[in-house]
Order: structure tokens, then sequence, then C-alpha cells
């Protein structure tokens, strides 16, 4: 029973971890750089920079939940802001009513990105392609749309109301912050307490024993590619409000972080393990640690540099958890002996 | 054991284990266990899931050698046993999922260790596939060289594996629960094997709970029970009773716990003319409330297939279905549930389980929608309550139902396949292999459950190939043969030989 209790904790072990290691870096930024890190100031500017690649995150850690991915983000991230921004720069070419611009804003941008993941939903789900497969391809042909509408540059001119998404604060606090942690509250109250998390965390853990259990395993899929797609328009609009302007080719550097953020959280990339408040503190510790390397006048080549070298130790670490869970579990790609027979040794 | 000392003095032993311990977590896996076995010895290695049995294979393999005690091949004590030595002094496991590559041909597989082993660089094809050829023909069997060995039926597979043991010298083959998944002919086919590699002089270690074959292959007898040896003997010291009893530690009864005369209540399904091309043909049923029926044929029979079609997974192609006396359409598993159709699959592992998630979880996961509220939003203390009454219904053995299902033993996993779907309140449950890889005092407690349900007014398919288990706790058995139902008994009107002959094709038609 000593080994089954430290299965079941090994999902809060992983967490605990983790946020010992944000309290760490925060801590240890503290104290280098006090009169810069620990200013008012500098939460303000770090809050107003993870929301996007954080919504990103979830998106992707909500596909890899069902032991998939989601490749084509950015390709939906940029097509649906884009899309959004030429209905505003179309319909309010002079500036309009806050609410009428970030409404329409909001209404074309998600449906859009909805849409990219009803897309992808039909290729896994419906033809059977595998998702790292179809999401690479969708995210081409996303990419493609958008330089096509755009004719490769910048659509700018976007309402000065629009800005309030990306750069507005309430009472110091960032609006990009406010719509993350909404977010972040719907989504794990959604893998929580809905029928359909409860069921994508049995989908990915076991697809096969999932459809005799009598799940209805498509609309799992496709349901999840939506939550993703919708997830990653939402990103975008608050990028292209930041930027003032959308492009087919912002954020590409972001993909495979968010693929590195999911799995810093704990999130097991063959399916079934993952949580909301893992990739909060994944995105917390990186911010810590990227903001606090600038202060300390490393330098940006540098910078990256340090971030690559964080997550792949983490996830060295956290490989051990996996490896552990799969000897354990007998899950794998192959049985383990021990498990076959069902022996407690 | 003053047998087993002097038969070890006259020819030195392939493998000798002398006063192995293993522990795990404070627990004795094995307590002080010695056992040697001699060339050409096959011995069957008898236990419960839990006994010890892995965790001695473990120690001898080397994949995970013992803390106290010591190992000897061929008369020599080892320091310490790797894998790599273990193969060396040709000690050969093949565990249940034989370690295959599922992608590669059966030459290859067959030869490819060899290779290795010699540090060839190149591959030479036609050496490979003599090698392959020459160990399966020492076996005596014909499996064709360039099929890819995931395309085989498992029965093949194992033949594989054993043809790689011989490639690679083995004097010890050490098969892990060789029989779970073969059927009774394959059985047979696999005990004759095995005393062709006995009379070349390679010893077999048999681990096994079926108790047919330990008395029909073995010579000697090992039991454990809670990581100690408690018996120890030449084959013909024991019987079903006694070997039963040391396993256990208890007296289980063997008769029937469902009685042929046993009241049937109104009609729930009536199957007429089911079809489906290449499984099974023209298949007639009927199956009362109240009533235990039991379905038996060899792997590629139609079994599977015919519950599958059921179920909705794979549906009929023709004929039909009534429920109750009304005509279902049943061509989805959702179809199948929202007519009450409750499927236990073959492979609970595979098919069944969600290893890592709580038993809770794999409790609750057909009855999601039921456990909802209004507004469809399940809690977490719903699926737990629902969990905990079924743990104490079917009296599964955990300290809590968040733990993880995979810490249970095979015995208590088929009981949490059979709770989730019970939970689903089912009028019809078909339940494919019920104790595959279940210990024999699980088994008989499950045999008991299935009778308790049938008696509370469910209909019970049961489907297997384990004619006592059929036997025991089915009023009615049908023989399905070559995609057909070719014969009908009640259970008190047949023999388990006579049911054996009736499923071989080679059997007059019925």
């Amino acid at each position: 029973m000593a080994k089954t209790s430290r299965i079941v904790s090994s999902d809060h072990r992983h967490l605990l971890g983790l946020a010992a290691l944000t309290v760490a870096i925060f801590v240890a930024m503290s104290l280098a750089r006090p009169g810069l890190f620990l200013t008012g100031a500098n939460m303000q500017s770090m809050a107003f920079q993870f929301p996007e690649y954080a919504i990103l995150a979830l998106a992707m850690m909500t596909a890899m939940l069902t032991g998939g991915i989601d490749l084509s983000i950015i390709g939906t991230a940029n097509l649906s802001s884009i899309l959004a921004a030429l209905a505003m720069t179309a319909l309010f070419p002079t500036g309009g009513n806050a609410v009428a611009v970030l409404a329409l804003a909001l209404l074309v941008g998600l449906s859009v990105g909805c849409l990219c993941g009803v897309i992808n939903g039909l290729f896994i789900a419906g033809i059977g392609l595998p998702p790292i497969l179809a999401t690479l391809g969708t995210g081409i042909v996303y990419t493609g749309i958008g330089v096509v509408v755009t004719g490769g540059s910048a659509v700018v001119g976007l309402p000065d109301s629009f800005a309030v998404l990306g750069n507005a604060a309430v009472w110091a606090v960032p609006v990009p912050l406010l719509v993350f942690a909404a977010v972040a509250v719907v989504m794990a109250f959604v893998l929580n307490r809905t029928i359909y998390g409860h069921s994508v965390y049995l989908f990915g853990t076991n697809p096969r024993a999932s459809r005799f259990a009598g799940l209805k395993n498509g609309r799992l899929n496709m349901t999840t590619y939506m939550i993703s797609g919708t997830l990653a328009a939402l990103a975008g609009l608050i990028l292209i409000s930041r930027a003032n302007s959308a492009k087919a080719d912002y954020a590409e550097s972001y993909l495979l972080i968010t693929v590195l953020i999911a799995v810093l959280g704990g999130t097991n990339p063959y399916g079934g393990v993952g949580r909301v408040l893992g990739v909060v503190l994944a995105v917390l510790s990186l911010q810590f640690l990227s903001s606090g390397l600038n202060m300390l006048q490393v330098s940006n080549f540098a910078k990256e540099f340090v971030w690559g070298l964080t997550l792949l130790l983490a996830m060295s670490v956290t490989r051990i958890e996996w490896r552990r869970m799969i000897d354990f579990s007998g899950v794998g790609r192959g049985r383990s002996p021990n498990a076959a027979t069902g022996d407690k040794p | 054991m003053n047998d087993r000392s002097r038969e070890a003095h006259d020819a030195p032993s392939v493998v000798a284990l002398d006063h192995i311990s293993k522990s795990f977590a404070g627990v004795r896996a094995l307590d002080d266990v010695s056992l040697a076995i001699r060339p050409g010895e096959v011995v069957c290695l008898a236990g419960e899931n839990g006994s010890g049995k892995s965790t001695l294979i473990k120690a001898l393999s080397g994949a995970q050698p013992a803390e106290s005690g010591t190992v000897s091949f061929h008369g020599q004590p080892q320091a310490q046993i790797s894998p790599i030595g273990a193969v060396r002094a040709g000690v050969q496991v093949i565990y249940q999922d034989f370690s295959l590559f599922p992608n590669l041909t059966v030459a290859e597989n067959i030869a490819f260790n060899d290779r290795l082993a010699r540090g060839t660089r190149w591959i030479d094809w036609r050496e490979m596939r003599r090698t392959a050829e020459a160990a399966l023909g020492r076996i005596g069997v014909d499996i064709p060289l360039d099929a890819v060995v995931e395309d085989l039926p498992v029965a093949s597979k194992q033949l594989v594996a054993i043809a790689r043991a011989l490639v690679d010298e083995a004097r010890l083959i050490v098969m892990d629960e060789p029989t779970a998944a073969l059927t009774e002919r394959e059985v047979k086919h696999l005990l004759g094997i095995i005393s062709r590699l006995k009379e070349r002089g390679i010893a077999v270690l048999f681990v096994s709970h079926k108790l047919a074959e330990v008395f029909s292959v073995c010579e000697r007898v090992v039991v454990l029970r809670n990581g100690r040896l408690v018996a120890e003997g030449p084959v013909d010291e024991f019987d079903p009773a006694s070997l039963t009893h040391h396993m256990t530690g208890r007296e289980i009864d063997a008769a029937p716990v469902v009685s042929a005369d046993a009241p049937r209540g109104s009609d729930l399904l009536q199957v007429r003319h089911l079809s489906r091309e290449g499984a099974f043909s023209d298949v007639s049923l009927d199956l009362a409330a109240g009533e235990s029926l039991g379905i038996v044929g060899l792997l590629g029979s139609g079994r599977s297939e015919l519950a599958k079609a059921l179920f909705g997974m794979d549906p009929a192609s023709s004929g039909t279905i009534r429920i109750e006396g009304e005509e279902a359409r049943i061509d989805s598993i959702s179809d199948a549930m929202e007519r009450g159709i409750a499927y236990v699959p073959e492979d609970r592992l595979t098919e069944g389980l969600f290893l890592t998630q709580s038993i809770g979880a794999n409790i609750a996961a057909g009855s999601f929608r039921r456990l909802a509220g209004t507004f469809g939003l399940v809690r977490k203390s719903d699926i737990r309550d629902e969990a905990d009454g079924w743990v104490e219904r079917l009296s599964i053995a955990t300290p809590s139902s968040d733990l993880p299902v995979s810490s249970l033993s095979g015995g208590n996993q088929q009981r949490v396949m059979l709770a989730r779907w019970l939970a689903t309140t089912p009028r019809i449950l078909i339940l494919n292999g019920p104790t595959v890889g279940v210990d024999v005092g699980s088994k008989a407690d499950i045999h008991r459950t299935i009778a308790d349900l049938a008696a509370e007014g469910l209909g019970v398919i049961v489907i297997s190939d384990d004619l006592p288990e059929v036997l025991a706790c089915c009023n009615r058995i049908m023989v399905m043969r070559d995609g057909r139902i070719v014969d009908e008994r009640r259970n008190d009107d047949v023999t388990e030989n006579e049911l054996s002959h009736l499923l071989s094709s080679d059997a007059e038609d019925a």
C-alpha cells in the first residue's frame, strides 16, 4: 500500500515542488535586486506580460490531456485576431464605443478560433489523423490564410478603445491578468466539475477503455480542440491589443514554449494528467525568472538560454515521475509484467 | 524438502535459490524461499496473485535481485545477478506480454537478440531467417517468417517468444502465466511443446494458477503463499483440492453455484438469425430475467464478436434483437446502454480500466450522466459516495476509493469493472472472460456474485473458455464454433469433457 499512496500523491508532490520552485525564484530575484524586482511597477509589468502565453499554455494543456497536442494554436491566434482586427477597422474606422468594439472583437475572434478548433476536431476525431500531424497541418493553413488576407503586412489602425484589453488596469491590476484569472477559474471548473472534464481525464488515460465505457471519444476530442482553439483566439486578441496591430507571424516563438510550460506544470504528454494550477505555477516561475534575469542585466540571448535550461531541467525531473507512473500502472506503451499479473510485491 | 536436496545432489541444478528474501516498503514479498530446478525438469510455481511469484522470477532473472540469500546457476553461486548474466547462464523469462517487437517480423524477432548478443554489426538476412527457421523447427511449429508479429494471434506470439528463448541457448525457460490468453486447444499445444523442451534437457518453470494445467504438465509443484514456500513435492502428491488449499489457505467449494432449475423470469433478450460477415452467422438465443447463460467457444469462434455486436461496438449486419419483446436496433454503444445492456470486456487492462485513475473514477466512468446534477455538474464527493457504496457491496479490498485502480489485485480490479457496469443499472449484463487472470479465491467470489446478480433478476451472459467456470455459474451453456451456435445444454446435463469435445472443430457437426 505504501507504493500506492506514492502514486496518489505524485500529482500533488509535483505541484508542491513547483510551488517551492516558484517561491524560490521569486525570493532569489527579490534578494538580488530588491529595489527593482520587488516593486509594484515590476509586479504590474510582469502581470501585463505573461497572460497571453499563459492562456496559450492552458490551451495546450487542455489538448495534451487527451494525449494529443494542438500545434495550431499560434496559427489560430493570429488568424482569429487578424479577422477580428479587419472587422474592427472596417466597422469602426474612426474608433467607437468601447463596449461595442470589444464585443465585436471577441465575437469575431472567438468564433474564428472555435471554428479552427472544429476543423482540427474533424481531422482528428472524424478522419482519425494523429493530433500532432493534423494540427501541424492546420496551423500552417491558418497562418497561410492570415498571410493571404493581410498580404503579409500588419493590420494597423485598430480603434483606440480596443487597447483596453491589453493595456488598461483596474485598480492597478492589469486587464490581461483579470482575463487570465477568469480563464483559469473557468477552465479549472470545467475540468473538475463537468461531465466533459471528468471524461477527458479518463479518455486521455486510456482511449480504448473510454470507448468500452461508453464515453464518446469523438465528441470529447471535438470539444477539446474547440476549447483550445477558443483560448488561442483569446490570447491572440490580447496580443494584438498590446501590439496595437495584427500580423500573421506574431508570437511564433510561443508555440513550443507553451508545450514546455504545460509539461513543466505537470501535464503528462501521454494524456490523462494535468492541472490548471500546475500551468499557473509554471508560468509564474518562468516569468519571475525572465524578469529577474533582465534586471540582473543578463543579455536577452542568455535569458533564452537560461529559460531553455530551466525547462529542460524541470522536464528531466518530471520525466522521472512519468516513468514511475508508467512502471507502476503498466500503462505505458507495453504492460509491465508486474501489472499484468496484478501482483503486489 | 529431503527429497529435493537428495535429488539436487544427483545433477547440478540449472538454478538454485537458497534462502532468498526480499521486501518492498517493509512488506516481505519473499521470505526465506529455497528452490532448485534440475535440467529437463518441469516445475510449476503456483500461488495466488500477490503471493510472490513475480518477485521470485525477478530474483532469479536478475531484474530485481533479492536482498538476502544466494542464487546459483549450474552449481556456481552468483555474487550478483544481472539480467544479462542470467541470460548468459541460460535463464530466459517469457513474460505475459512476451516482450516482442510488434512491428518487426517473426524472423527478426527470433533472431534479433542473438545478433545483438554476438555483437554483429551487419544484418545477414539469409542467416537471420535460417536461425529463426531452425528455432521454430525445434519446437515443431510452422509460422510464416515474414509475418509481422502484431498481426499474429496470441498463441503464435507466444511460440515466437519461446523460439527466441531457444535461440539464446536457454537452459531454463520461465513462463509467466503462459496460458492466460490461450484457448484450451492452444494450451494443449503449448503443453506438448513443453514436453519437447523437456526431452532436450531444458527445464521449465511454469507459473500458473490454473489447476488443470498444473496437473497435466508438471512433475513437481512449488506453492507460494504470502511470500513463503508453503508446499513442495512431486505432482502426484497433490490433488486439486489440496493444491487450492495450499494456495489460498482455505477450502474452496467447486460445486455449481447456480442450479439449472433456477426460476426463469420474463423474457429479456431474444436474438434471431443475427449475423456479421466474417465473425458469426445465424445466431439465435433467448435470455430471461434471472437467468445466467454461458457461451463457450475457442478463440476465433465468434464469441467475443457476438458480445461486441450485442453491445453495439461492432453492430451485426443482419438479424433481429428484441429486448423485452420490443425490437431494438443496436448500432452503437449508446444504443446498447440506453437499452440497459452492459458489457465487461475481455481484456481488463487495455479495454477496461483507466489504470492510473482512481478506483472511484473507474467505477463512475459509465454513470457520469446520472451522477451529474441538473446542470450537468459532477461533484467529487458524489463520485466518492457512489464508489464507496460499491466498494462495500462487492467487497473490493482497498483502504480508499481515491487510490488508483492499479493498486488493486486482479480479482479486485475485475470487481471494479463489475461495479462500473452495475452502477449503470443494467438489465442485461454481458461478461467476457470474467475471471481471466484472477486468483482461485477471488474467482469463487466472482462466481458467487454472478449467481447473486442473476437471482436479483438480471439477465447475465458469461462468455468464457474456462469450462469449469461456466459449469459453475451458468444455468444454460451454448457452444459456439466457427461463428455458429452448435449446441445448447443445461449445466446439469453436460460434463467438462463433453463441453471440451463440443468446442473443438473436429467434433462431428451438430
